[in-house]
């Protein structure tokens, strides 16, 4: 792999701005006003949570969306606040469960779709009742 | 104009976020130690299980009927509100927390139209993002306010779960069918009396002379009848909810930064949560303890947190409540931030002699004797700078928490899982 292709996260430069090195000259015993900005670290949190009051947790269990990359004990970050559009990786409620499957609208149908050759399709009918949860927007997964 | 957003059964639709199958089907909250009944939901009122109600009681008429028993589960309904109210806030600078699940709103300078549009907006997007049910009423002052929340709930199909009362017709007709009981802050023995000459709607009170309701129900009385007569009279503080949660929370006119400056605030908060909670007799099972920075200040760091502390055995000790929020303040409060608001809300009130008595609790009785002492001394002292000595609020004591669903906001090894 070329390593070109990794890309760095950097802190924000806005608060490198305003930063003031304790080095730069301050006598001992006055507070140093970097303290303030001391927690100010790379945040996952900043980068998956788009959307605070609306984003939710879950783990996976099972392979029925292997092909997506969700593992069977990765961590999902749910987005409520999303709209469940076609092609979106979904969790929902169907028939007593919960379950994460990639949505597929047409004209005619509704289908939920595993990604694993192993699984079927639900085609949700009037039958089914069906709670649309959350947009998936990110998968956490240990290596 | 008042906005009064109130969720609809907040425990139980907490619960239901993540265990929908229990839409629409009976669910009752229980007590600290699955004591007694503290929420149900419309299907469990319907099947006239009371507030209040001993579990253990009831366990078999709960297994018959099919309802869903949790035991209470703080932190998640602690961070539900949480969600819930940071969403309102997004709306105007104007919010006033009112209890665990509700707040008012003041707006100025909407046309009423665009109210109600803006009320269905919040409704529809506190639904959607956090998957609370709420209900909207609109009002010129809060006492109509909460009487239009209360037709919005009761007619949700008609109403859509917003309604405002903005014509003098609208109001007149409200106000006929609510029942004098039913008004905000007219207590039961306010009832009988009002009752006994007749009055048995808000309609009727709001029509007495001013001077017999002076004379019989105090000032606050009169500032209710002013309210319901469409001139705002009635500040926050002034009328305690019953049975909900009660809240104490304050915008600061600067910030604070200092730890200890806000370990006054919230403490003060405390004892005036138990104060309430003395006045009406009742005690809490738990606390929250909210901070948040300005969120309408453009740039500065943006911190908002919050913690909820399950207390051993329901109380409303001052003391006991002021030492628990400031722990949870010192979980949550960070250097650095220009705090703006803070607060301390109580949920899971319930009646004092409804109160679950444990061998491991503190002596109940010994403890109101202390309360009432205290209270007195607080008269001629003025503050609450009593500590207790011998009060080892580290030690935590086992509850009964048999039917506990997982704190899937909170705690990251017990979100739910998916297939």
């Amino acid at each position: 792999m070329k390593s070109e292709k990794l890309v760095f996260f950097r802190p924000n430069q806005e608060y490198h701005k305003k930063m003031h090195w304790a080095q730069e000259g301050i006598s001992a015993g006055f507070p140093s006003p970097a303290d303030d900005f001391k927690e100010l670290r790379i945040s996952i949190d900043q980068e998956v949570v788009g959307n605070e009051e609306a984003t939710f947790y879950a783990r996976v269990s099972g392979e029925s969306m292997q092909g997506a990359g969700l593992d069977d004990g990765d961590l999902l970050v749910i987005d409520r606040s999303l709209e469940p559009v076609d092609n979106k990786i979904v969790v929902c409620f169907i028939d007593g469960e919960f379950t994460v499957k990639r949505l597929k609208v047409t004209k005619d149908e509704v289908l939920l779709i595993p990604e694993n050759p192993k699984y079927q399709s639900i085609k949700v009918t009037e039958e089914n009742e069906l709670i649309i949860w959350g947009v998936v927007t990110y998968v956490v997964k240990k290596l | 104009m008042f906005v009064l957003v109130d969720c609809n059964n907040f425990y139980a639709s907490c619960e239901r976020i993540f265990q929908p199958q229990w839409e629409g089907k009976p669910v009752v909250i229980l007590s600290n130690n699955d004591g007694c009944v503290i929420a149900r939901s419309n299907e469990a009122k319907a099947l006239n299980i009371p507030m209040g109600a001993p579990a253990f009681k009831y366990k078999q008429q709960f297994k018959q009927q099919g309802v869903k028993v949790f035991s209470s589960n703080y932190p998640l309904y602690g961070d539900m509100s949480n969600r819930v109210m940071t969403i309102l806030e997004k709306y105007t600078p104007n919010l006033e927390i009112y209890s665990i699940d509700e707040a008012f709103l003041y707006f100025t300078g909407f046309d009423l139209f665009n109210l109600e549009r803006e009320g269905q907006r919040m409704r529809k997007q506190v639904h959607k993002w956090t998957g609370i049910p709420v209900s909207v009423g609109i009002a010129p002052t809060k006492a109509l306010a909460k009487i239009a929340n209360k037709i919005a709930k009761k007619f949700m199909k008609r109403t859509q779960g917003v309604y405002a009362i903005d014509t003098e017709e609208k109001r007149i007709k409200a106000l006929r069918w609510t029942k004098i009981g039913d008004v905000w802050g007219v207590g039961r023995k306010h009832k009988i009396r009002l009752e006994a000459i007749g009055v048995c709607n808000a309609l009727q009170f709001a029509q007495l002379p001013d001077a017999w309701v002076r004379k019989h129900m105090s000032v606050l009385g009169l500032r209710l009848k002013k309210d319901l007569s469409g001139v705002s009279s009635i500040k926050l503080e002034e009328i305690i909810p019953v049975k909900k949660g009660i809240a104490t929370t304050r915008s600061f006119e600067g910030t604070i930064t200092q730890f200890s400056d806000l370990e006054e605030r919230i403490s003060t908060f405390a004892t005036s949560c138990a104060e309430k909670m003395r006045k009406q007799r009742s005690s809490c099972n738990a606390l929250l303890v909210f901070v948040r920075s300005d969120p309408h200040k453009k740039g500065g760091f943006s911190y908002r947190n919050s913690c909820v502390l399950p207390l051993p055995y329901a109380t409303n000790s001052s003391i006991l409540l002021s030492k628990y929020a400031v722990m949870g303040l010192q979980k949550i409060f960070k250097k650095g931030v220009h705090y703006k608001k803070a607060g301390v809300m109580i949920m899971g009130l319930i009646p004092t002699e409804k109160r679950q008595l444990s061998i491991f609790q503190n002596n109940n009785n010994k403890h109101l004797t202390l309360m009432q002492s205290v209270d007195r001394i607080h008269k001629r002292f003025g503050s609450h700078h009593i500590k207790l000595a011998n009060q080892d609020l580290n030690r935590t004591w086992k509850m009964k928490q048999e039917h506990l669903s997982q704190r899937f906001t909170t705690e990251l090894n017990e979100i739910i899982t998916i297939k």
